[in-house]
């Protein structure tokens, strides 16, 4: 795992090695056993590298026999081995064990479809001399980083933005469209980063850039279509499902360097344990608790620990330490946010890193592929209702819905009934499964300056979005479009980045993913609905398929979905000092995004420990988000490159 | 009744709204589509009315018909008042 950035240039010039030098080094948390820097005639390459596969070998840019092609590559092709063979079956000879080399040379044959032949996690760009033009790609899910910019005359690219900025010549100024994203999706729409004029490539997606002409090429796609095929029995499912996710472990656990796992207590992490146990491999896990019992799990965990038998470490996440750390997640995160759960994972990458651990293995992508989100059940019983509003039984499902939020918990069916109503046109419209969701969150919007609602002039982000949506997904079933927009959005664009690749590269550990390999997210789209979710039983075909391989009390237990503190962990005894600062009515007046007296009548409510709806603590989270990103990227971006990652 | 009212409707719109918006909310708006009120939010005004007012509102009494809009409200306090 590692840091890439470049530029190509159509202006006759080589890139400024010391440009490329000063790009590279900002993102050199992603990869601090080595930089390289290659630049010649149009092209600048640099790369910061983590060292995992081929320790000796592998540095980059690295380039093929002749010097011809050049890549700097981000990521892991965990099928190397089995490409590698292929291609020396086909007479091509290798000079190093890493999986760099077999992708280049499978560039080499088989040109921009090689990463339809890639199993893996990766962000890359390969110079071909040649045919003088620079291919880039970007994994499937969207694992792995890859933004751009274009200048006049030149092509910018990064692994993350802030390497982009430090090219003297990229403007850094806040996209208020892309702000309405997250104030309603909770994440941008590729290619929409929050900074205006900087782009990242959709996952799935690849591009070339030649003659100063940039194309974008989706590659894959996810597609529910082979949903008509012949069923198989509950049993063959499951077997075909554990058979896979026992492949996608043992190839995720190709490496030089040790392989940890984290460890929630919950049913996906408890799966990849097992698996890495049957892979005999060494057992060495990480978790975070938290003081509050609300969002802590370490009973679970404990009982996990001791079935699994791993040595296991921990960290313990404080409130008040969520909001000390809160500046420098941020700025590996590099877009605002309504959710503070990134922070602790933040922390519990620097306990990986700690224990000199550079790569864990995850459960992420489970929910969104079989089936886990409440948002699912709740559209499930939203959809089951819809259709005959006049019943008196259906909505009393509604009770089962989120035992873990003690305010909903507490409300009258009265009033349950009156949150999840379900309108009459509701169910025939695309996003059924997400508007309430939305709709809530679009509610922070209320806080928007005079200027940022004129300039965004009412227009809808659900049109945006609806252009994003694959052909023939109106004539899918409700629960896969469900699945979809969680899939295509949340996962990239929250989970995978300010949840995954941002806090775990802040300290240079590499996450792997079992559940997102193409394959078992190809047989996941198969699988009938009605076994991924049983009545309202979540994930209930990977709980068959675990049946006596994880333990009992976890496989039967209903999900918890991972949060942490929200708000109040900036208005503790101690708030840190940034907090008022930039939430002051002079610093948001200075910073022309938000309306200051509606700031400080929210402020106002959480320092007097009023604030405790979700909607208020989306919105102190979006809110010092967004002005901790105009503070760090655009008023003292020179500064905070000086300080670094920490 | 209408001193109840100015009272009820400054503790939403400073309290939910954080000042924007109240002119636009009429009386009998639903508090829940205008999407002024939460889960959370209900729990917040049934405390409030019981602190400003001085009577407790029963469980079977948190229902929409008594608070989903501020005219509602209103009937509902002034009731509780009376019968106090």
């Amino acid at each position: 795992m590692c840091g890439i950035a470049g530029i190509y240039q159509w202006d006759g010039k080589t890139p400024d090695q010391d440009r490329l030098h000063r790009m590279i080094q900002t993102i050199r948390h992603r990869g601090p056993d080595g930089t390289g820097v290659f630049a010649e005639g149009p092209v600048g390459l640099a790369h910061a590298r983590l060292s995992i596969i081929d320790l000796s070998g592998g540095h980059q840019p690295m380039a093929n026999d002749d010097q011809s092609l050049w890549v700097t590559f981000n990521g892991e092709i965990f099928n190397y081995l089995e490409l590698r063979q292929y291609l020396v079956d086909r007479g091509y000879r290798f000079s190093t064990t890493s999986d760099t080399e077999v992708l280049l040379q499978m560039y080499a044959d088989k040109g921009e479809d090689c990463v339809k032949y890639f199993n893996g996690q990766w962000a890359f760009a390969i110079w071909d001399k040649k045919r003088n033009r620079l291919f880039l790609s970007r994994d499937r899910a969207g694992i792995r980083p890859l933004f751009y910019t274009t200048l006049r005359g030149a092509f910018v690219f990064g692994s993350e933005i802030k390497s982009i900025f430090a090219h003297s010549e990229v403007k850094r100024e806040i996209d208020v469209e892309a702000l309405d994203q997250i104030f309603t999706f909770w994440c941008t729409l590729p290619p929409k980063t929050a900074f205006q004029g900087v782009y990242e490539l959709p996952p799935g997606s690849s591009m070339i850039v030649e003659a100063g002409k940039v194309t974008v090429r989706s590659y894959w796609k996810m597609d529910y279509t082979f949903q008509d095929e012949a069923e198989k029995s509950e049993e063959e499912y499951a077997g075909i499902l554990h058979d896979l996710l026992v492949d996608a472990t043992r190839i995720r656990l190709r490496a030089d360097v040790p392989v940890g796992a984290y460890l929630s207590g919950g049913l996906d992490s408890s799966v990849i344990v097992s698996l890495m146990k049957k892979a005999n491999a060494s057992l060495e896990t990480f978790s975070v608790g938290f003081a509050d019992s609300e969002f802590d799990e370490s009973g679970f965990q404990k009982q996990a620990i001791d079935y699994f038998g791993t040595k296991h470490r921990d960290v313990f996440c404080k409130e008040d330490e969520i909001g000390r750390i809160f500046p420098d997640v941020l700025w590996h995160m590099e877009k605002p946010v309504v959710r503070t759960a990134p922070a602790p994972l933040f922390m519990l990458s620097q306990l990986v890193r700690d224990a000199r651990y550079k790569v864990v293995l995850t459960g992420e992508g489970s929910d969104e592929i079989l089936g886990g989100y409440d948002i699912f059940k709740e559209a499930k019983v939203r959809h089951f209702w819809g259709r005959h509003p006049e019943s008196q039984m259906r909505p009393r499902l509604l009770k089962r819905l989120y035992p873990y939020l003690p305010n909903l918990q507490k409300q009258s069916e009265s009033y349950l009934k009156a949150f999840f109503y379900v309108r009459p046109d509701d169910v025939n419209n695309p996003f059924f499964s997400h508007l309430p969701r939305w709709e809530l969150t679009a509610r922070m919007k209320m806080f928007y300056s005079d200027e940022v609602q004129s300039k965004l002039g009412g227009g809808s982000v659900y049109k945006t979005m609806e252009e994003l949506l694959p052909k023939g997904f109106l004539a899918w079933d409700p629960f896969l479009k469900a699945q979809y927009l969680e899939f295509s959005g949340l996962l990239p664009g929250y989970i995978l980045s300010s949840q995954g690749d941002r806090v775990a590269m802040a300290h240079s550990v590499e996450g792997r993913f079992p559940f997102l390999d193409y394959r078992v997210i190809e047989f996941a789209a198969k699988i009938p609905t009605r076994l991924k979710m049983k009545v309202l039983n979540e994930k209930y075909l990977l709980k068959k398929s675990f049946q006596n391989l994880i333990p009992e009390t976890i496989r039967k237990r209903s999900k918890q979905p991972y949060r942490a503190p929200e708000g109040k962990s900036f208005f503790g005894t101690h708030p840190p000092d940034y907090v008022m600062e930039l939430l002051s009515p002079d610093r948001i007046a200075q910073g022309g995004l938000f309306h200051p007296e509606r700031v400080q009548k929210l402020v106002e409510k959480f320092r007097r420990g009023q604030a405790i709806g979700l909607k208020e603590n989306m919105a102190i989270i979006a809110i010092l988000s967004t002005q901790l990103l105009v503070d760090q990227f655009i008023h003292h971006f020179e500064e905070r490159i000086a300080y670094g990652g920490h | 009744m209408e001193a109840i009212e100015k009272e009820v409707r400054c503790f939403i719109i400073e309290h939910f709204l954080f000042g924007s918006g109240g002119n636009g909310l009429k009386s009998a708006d639903s508090l829940l589509e205008k999407g002024v009120i939460d889960s959370t939010g209900v729990l917040e005004l049934v405390s409030f009315l019981e602190t400003t007012f001085h009577f407790k509102v029963e469980d079977h009494e948190i229902i929409p018909d008594h608070l989903d809009s501020i005219g509602n409200i209103v009937v509902f306090v002034d009731r509780k008042k009376k019968s106090a």
